[in-house]
């Protein structure tokens, strides 16, 4: 290494390494002050936000717009069902693919190879948007905010990982639990996912952040605006611009509109941000896994 | 990328005798009993829209339904090969996907290298954990940010242009800034995230390669160019398989966050094209024909791709 070292400490490898440095700084800041400024707006009056364009401190600080957004019920709702959506669809994608992916693990089960192909197939080739809307459609689910989660409730790609790492759990244990007198399902339940925790806290977070950012089930199955999740009611107010937030507030005779919607991109963006910190430590991980052959 | 086999050998030492079919089957009935739910679920959501595909050679009807509904063949696909949209959203997809190769595929790469150099731990961490914000938010936000900076009613880039200029851009609404606008978008949300899986890879290039190279007198460009480059060879191959595979696949909700009345001719993509015939216009078996034309396309890149890159003597995908 320390010749290395002494390779940088060339003029020209010097002002290299200047460079790169300031350059990498601007990427990060171009990557992240818009946030900023998201956030800045969003307590700032909108007297303010038509004045500058942009600022990193508010200079009245004013919580105006979350008052007014969380007093509208369309908003508080939109809230309810993106948690709702997010907790139970993260739920049910994990039980689904946990219980699917440990038998195909068990390389002398009978039909696994078929199986396998099947889900891979489903990988490459699908029927695309309008079939799988007949089908959700036939299932009675449209307007329903179970369509929300089913159809997309196993990740193909997840399921493969998942299956690789119990593949990879040493068998010994099993047998042991097995000799002992457990089924397949106590070894399943008692052994193997109490072993993949750090696996389960992965998808778990793969997951949730998928069900909260998801938009585009919204859009193709539901049309009652009173189960809109966030994402949806954000694309709406953005790019429609007239959303009808029903019952507002009488407090406010105008709803301070530029901050407003600065404060719903926030409130949208936010449980991303909290748990940034976890999703960059297993996200990264999720790469690698996926890269292990299996 | 999972790059999948399938080993036959048993591996449990403690059934070494032959199980008979029916044996085996009643061995793992607790296994199979788990398998339900996932199998019901492929069922349902992926191989029944498969069979619906069907659609596409009828003239489905909702109020008759998929049996009694008539035959047509390939009218539909008639139709849509002759149809001037046909060429419209073929310019459209291919013009975005070569960009997206052009401008977007290099940049992660050249990324990476950057960061690669750099030798404060901290600083590294500190830039990563920065680019790769992005990539976790929805394109909603994303979309929702572009609105915020780049309208021309006090939207900071505009500002900046009309300061030194003194005239707007209509980055949204102009046909001829579309393009640069969604590239721009992929770019600023994906190039952090998209350094991840080269990083991983340099972080596997040992020390010595570069102090061999130091003995010879490399220097660092020629470092770069012999020793890091070589080492991301096979995962920007197996990216760009990827990459080619999904050539027609534009990234349906960008774009249709994107899209308004003003830009929609050279915005209209096939995935958003189906959206607008088949669930807002309600032509169900046309736009399952325009769904099902891009899947084969598909599905014959990715495979063609991946022959070209082992006749190129590169480990393919698959």
């Amino acid at each position: 290494m320390s010749n290395i070292n002494k390779m940088h400490n060339t003029t020209p490898g010097r002002i290299f390494d200047v460079c790169n440095h300031l350059l990498l700084i601007v990427l990060g800041l171009v990557t992240f002050l818009p946030f900023v400024y998201v956030m800045a707006g969003s307590f700032a009056t909108e007297a303010e936000i038509a004045r500058r364009s942009f600022f990193i401190f508010p200079e009245t600080f004013s919580l105006e717009a979350y008052r007014y957004i969380f007093s509208t019920s369309t908003f508080v709702r939109s809230i309810g069902v993106s948690v709702f959506v997010t907790v139970v669809g993260t739920l049910v994608s994990l039980a689904l693919t946990m219980t699917m992916a440990y038998p195909l693990s068990r390389k002398n089960l009978v039909g696994r190879n078929l199986l396998l192909n099947l889900i891979i197939f489903s990988m490459v080739f699908s029927g695309g948007m309008v079939p799988t809307y007949i089908v959700v459609r036939s299932l009675g689910l449209l307007d329903s905010l179970w369509a929300l989660i089913l159809p997309m409730a196993i990740n193909p790609f997840y399921l493969i990982i998942v299956k690789t790492f119990f593949q990879n759990l040493p068998v010994e244990l099993e047998e042991a639990a097995k000799i002992d007198g457990c089924t397949e399902i106590g070894v399943f339940w008692r052994i193997v996912l109490p072993l993949s925790k750090p696996v389960i806290a992965t998808f778990t977070l793969f997951y949730a952040v998928f069900y909260w950012n998801d938009f585009f089930n919204a859009l193709l199955y539901i049309s009652d605006s009173s189960k809109w999740p966030v994402q949806l009611l954000l694309q709406q107010l953005m790019m429609v611009a007239n959303v009808d937030f029903g019952d507002m507030d009488a407090l406010l005779a105008e709803p301070p509109e530029e901050s407003l919607k600065l404060a719903v991109i926030v409130v949208a963006t936010l449980p991303i941000l909290v748990f940034y910190p976890f999703l960059q430590k297993h996200f990264a991980k999720g790469v690698m896994l996926g890269s292990v052959k299996g | 990328m999972a790059n999948i086999e399938f080993e036959q050998e048993l591996t449990f030492p403690v059934e070494k005798k032959k199980l008979t079919f029916k044996q085996k089957l009643r061995r793992d009935k607790w296994l199979y009993l788990l398998l339900i739910p996932g199998i019901i679920y492929f069922a349902l959501f992926k191989y029944l829209p498969m069979w619906g595909i069907l659609m596409a050679f009828q003239d489905y009807s909702p109020f008759l339904g998929f049996w009694a509904s008539d035959w047509v063949g390939f009218t539909h696909f008639q139709n849509f090969f002759s149809n001037p949209d046909f060429f419209r959203l073929l310019r459209n997809t291919l013009i975005l996907a070569v960009y997206d190769i052009i401008f977007f595929f290099p940049v992660p790469i050249i990324l990476s290298l950057l960061i690669n150099e750099v030798r404060m731990a901290l600083f590294k961490r500190t830039v990563q954990t920065l680019v790769y914000i992005p990539h976790f938010m929805s394109w909603v936000i994303i979309a929702s940010i572009s609105y915020v900076f780049l309208t021309t009613s006090g939207g900071i880039i505009n500002d900046i242009i009309a300061h030194f200029t003194g005239e707007t851009v209509s980055f949204l609404s102009h046909p001829d800034w579309f393009r640069p606008m969604i590239i721009g978008q992929v770019i600023w949300k994906e190039v952090g995230w998209g350094t991840v899986i080269f990083l991983a890879a340099l972080a596997n290039v040992s020390s010595e390669q570069y102090e061999a190279a130091i003995v010879d007198g490399a220097g660092r460009f020629r470092r770069v160019w012999h020793v890091t480059l070589p080492a991301l060879r096979s995962t920007i191959v197996i990216l760009l398989i990827l990459r080619l595979g999904n050539f027609l696949d534009q990234g349906f909700q960008q774009i249709y966050l994107m899209t308004n009345s003003l830009n929609r001719e050279v915005a209209d993509v096939f995935d958003t094209y189906v959206y607008f015939m088949g669930i807002t216009q309600g032509a169900f078996s046309y736009s399952t024909a325009v769904g099902l034309f891009k899947a084969v396309v598909g599905i014959i890149l990715i495979y063609g791709a991946n022959w070209f890159a082992k006749k190129m003597g590169q480990e393919g995908l698959f």
